[in-house]
């Protein structure tokens, strides 16, 4: 098989699966019982393919001297603007690319096994393949876009299926809410995003990513010099640009202040929590700043520091959220926040190249391992759910003994997002955590106190659901689940184990070349025993039932609440909407299109009907006053061209 | 006795023509009102002959209008009268202002 034919096999089998159940799902028996193994059975091959496509990328591949090039494998011209300018359709394969499509691939075959049994006997079993099958298509197809319109196509897909699947279980008030809300939220982001490709194809002349990341970093090219001589509200048409086009990425990865979102996507069932509120989607945003890093990088160090500052911002605010909420999921919404957070600050530390590019490559690493161990951490969730029918720790306690495999498991990926050694999480974070250290120390510092609040907060979490005493005891109904739940689980920990070793940067980086970094054992200490003083004081407050953690929550008084209450974010986007938007825009823009716009052509009908039913009585069906009519116009007509001719 | 004129002959037939155009306004009964129409398709005729007359004697063209005109008359004359025998037949009468359905 060619390259090409595979890497669009890749995409093809999930959109092929997602049309076979999305249009004969429900109809035909055959296909509704089958639903989740047809659909399993495509995702495992597309996986098989990706895996290989990477293993061709990365090791078949000559290493070229200039580092991994980026190949197009195709490119079709979809629409064409003249001038040069056009929409392509096309498959880019870089290394980030690369490693992304095993990412995706992967954890989607993990969440579609674990919903063979998470899943079984749901109403809507095929649907809900259908739509797994669709954001599958739309997340591939969003990472080997070679053109930013092209992503842009993609990304919106991608949120779709997202609202599909919060609302799923669409009976539900609170879901159809959650649903309306990420769609609402992340729609917002994207406006930004267009108005910022439309910037750079603007001025770019392009939209095709390779020939902007060239032109924008040559200093020397007409098209830079035009975009930084243009400037609005003193920032140049470049900063512009970028800022927007990450708005539309802090909107899908849930950056601080458009976090409001992904708290509430947990509505939607948790093995797709998994997918894509936790390991896919949500790393669409670092993604698609990693795809325009170069311009970032040598063109515009503002806009950089801009995502470093929100990426640092969102990890530590989410962090301490995160430390107080007792509903699990919102916990691991909270903590998927903070490390996506981790991974933006640490491309906005980042530089372009060599040495100084490790922050790029750290950032990625850490997306490629969070993918793992959080997802785990979803699909743990969604077993103790499956359980406990309970999404509150409150009714959960001392669950070891009933479930060791999920115990295991949860523990493993606990370990490995606090960063404990030597699981997956602590080389990604040490590589972070270096990054910041050299370029900024402030930085280096709150991620530092970031990271042991995660150890605090997870194993809270843990200790909660595992230990303690047993709240409710014989819930123990149908055991810990099939195998098809376990499956997954056991991979999962094994590789949230494994993937730390992989040398990454070695495979990416900024520039392509490969960076050989070695781990600081000096340097490693000090997060590593703060995320142990996390984890121990955790294991100190909740590890059994007692006092102390409500003692703690009373002496905080009004700043626990506060936090609580998710600093109340919500209700300032309620208070802007409503009592701002609504009544200072809304309501003046309706009274005018209700009693001006709306008025003139009441009006227009108004008189119309009262001129028709004056004259209306002429049309009285005598038929000598019609001819009465008659000889009245052709007397007057006669008059009036005697009159005129002569 | 002075000889009969084209003016006198135009004034005969305007005032068939506005006989025929009282006649048709101020009846009520179909059948008198299609005998305006007659009247006024006679003075219309008698327009022509006298024209062809007085000012083209040599040609036949207006001779033949009206008997052209005669025909279509006569035609015409069979249509009304199977339409005012319809009209009687579903309104019992062939009184113009009972057949007054057809309005707003």
């Amino acid at each position: 098989m060619s390259n090409i034919t595979t890497i669009l096999l890749i995409p093809g089998l999930p959109l092929l699966a997602f049309l076979l159940l999305g249009i004969f799902g429900n109809s035909n028996s055959l296909l509704k019982q089958g639903a989740g193994i047809i659909a399993t059975a495509f995702m495992a091959i597309s996986c098989l393919l990706s895996v290989q496509a990477a293993i061709n990328y990365f090791v078949m591949a000559n290493l070229a001297e200039n580092g991994f090039a980026a190949i197009i494998l195709f490119k079709y011209t979809w629409l064409s603007f003249g001038s040069g300018i056009s929409i392509d359709m096309g498959a880019l394969l870089d290394p980030i690319s690369a490693m992304m499509l095993v990412v995706v691939t992967f954890i989607s075959l993990m969440v579609h096994i674990f919903s063979l049994g998470y899943m079984k006997g749901e109403e809507r079993f095929a649907t809900y393949y259908a739509f797994l099958g669709l954001f599958t298509f739309s997340m591939l197809g969003l990472i080997l876009s070679s053109n930013i319109f092209q992503i842009y196509i993609f990304w919106e897909l991608v949120g779709v299926s997202s609202f599909l699947l919060i609302g799923y279980y669409f009976a539900k008030p609170s879901a159809v809410a959650a649903a309306k809300k990420a769609f609402i939220v992340t729609r917002f982001a994207d406006l930004g995003f267009l108005i910022g490709i439309l910037t750079l194809g603007f001025y770019g002349e392009s939209f095709d990513f390779q020939t902007l990341i060239q032109r924008f970093t040559d200093h020397q090219s007409p098209q830079f010099l035009a975009i930084s001589a243009a400037s609005f509200m003193g920032i140049t048409g470049l900063s512009w640009g970028l800022m927007l086009v990450f708005m539309g990425g802090a909107g899908k990865s849930a950056m601080f202040p458009l976090h409001i979102w992904l708290p509430d996507a947990m509505e939607g069932p948790t093995p797709v929590s998994a997918l894509i509120h936790a390991a896919t989607m949500v790393v669409a945003g670092v993604y698609l700043v990693a795809r325009l890093f170069p311009i970032f990088a040598i063109s515009d160090q503002a806009a950089l520091d801009v995502v470093a500052f929100i990426g640092i911002l969102s990890a530590l605010f989410a962090a301490i959220i995160a430390c107080t909420q007792t509903d699990i999921k919102r916990v691991l919404a909270f903590s998927t926040m903070s490390q996506i957070g981790f991974m933006m600050f640490a491309l906005g530390v980042s530089n372009y190249g060599g040495e100084n590019g490790a922050g790029f490559s750290a950032s990625l690493f850490h997306l490629f391992t969070h993918a793992f161990f959080k997802s785990l951490l979803f699909l743990g969730a969604g077993a103790i759910i499956h359980m406990v029918h309970s999404n509150n720790m409150e009714d959960m306690g001392g669950l070891r003994k009933h479930m060791p495999i999920t115990h295991i498991s949860f523990l493993i990926a606990c370990l490995a997002i606090s960063g404990i050694p030597p699981f997956a999480g602590f080389f990604s974070k040490e590589a972070i955590l270096h990054a910041a250290h050299t370029s900024s120390p402030i930085i280096y510092y709150l991620a530092l106190f970031t990271s042991m609040l995660t150890a605090f907060y997870m194993f809270r979490l843990y200790f909660n659901i595992f230990w303690r005493s047993e709240a409710k005891p014989n819930h123990n109904t149908h055991g810990e689940g099939t195998w098809s739940m376990k499956l997954p689980l056991i991979i999962l920990g094994v590789l949230s184990i494994v993937v730390g070793f992989i040398p990454f940067s070695h495979y990416v980086s900024s520039d392509g070349k490969s960076l050989e970094t070695h781990l600081d054992l000096m340097f490693s200490i000090l997060p590593v025993s703060l995320a142990a003083a996390g984890i121990l004081l955790a294991a100190y407050l909740y590890k059994n039932k007692n006092e102390k953690p409500e003692q703690i929550a009373q002496n905080l008084g009004g700043i626990f609440s506060l936090i609580k209450q998710k600093f109340y974010i919500d209700e300032i986007y309620l208070f802007i909407t409503h009592k701002i938007i609504f009544n200072l825009i809304g309501r003046p823009a309706a009274w005018i299109d209700k009693h001006i716009v709306d008025g003139f052509y009441t009006l227009t009908a108004i008189t119309t009907e009262e001129f028709s039913s004056t004259i209306k009585g002429w049309q009285s069906g005598n038929l000598q006053s019609y001819a009465l009519y008659f000889l009245a116009s052709i007397l007057g007509l006669a008059i009036l061209i005697i009159y005129a001719l002569i | 006795m002075m000889p009969i004129g084209l003016t006198h002959i135009l004034l005969l037939s305007t005032g068939l023509f506005f006989i025929g155009t009282y006649g048709f306004f101020t009846r009520r009964n179909l059948i008198t009102i299609l005998m305006s129409v007659e009247l006024m398709l006679n003075s219309v005729n008698i327009n022509f002959v006298a024209f062809n007359k007085y000012l083209y004697p040599q040609n036949v063209d207006g001779i033949f209008f009206s008997i052209f005109i005669i025909t279509i008359a006569a035609a015409e004359a069979a249509v009304a009268i199977a339409i005012i025998i319809n009209l009687y037949r579903s309104h019992n009468s062939i009184d113009v202002e009972e057949a007054n359905e057809m309005k707003y």
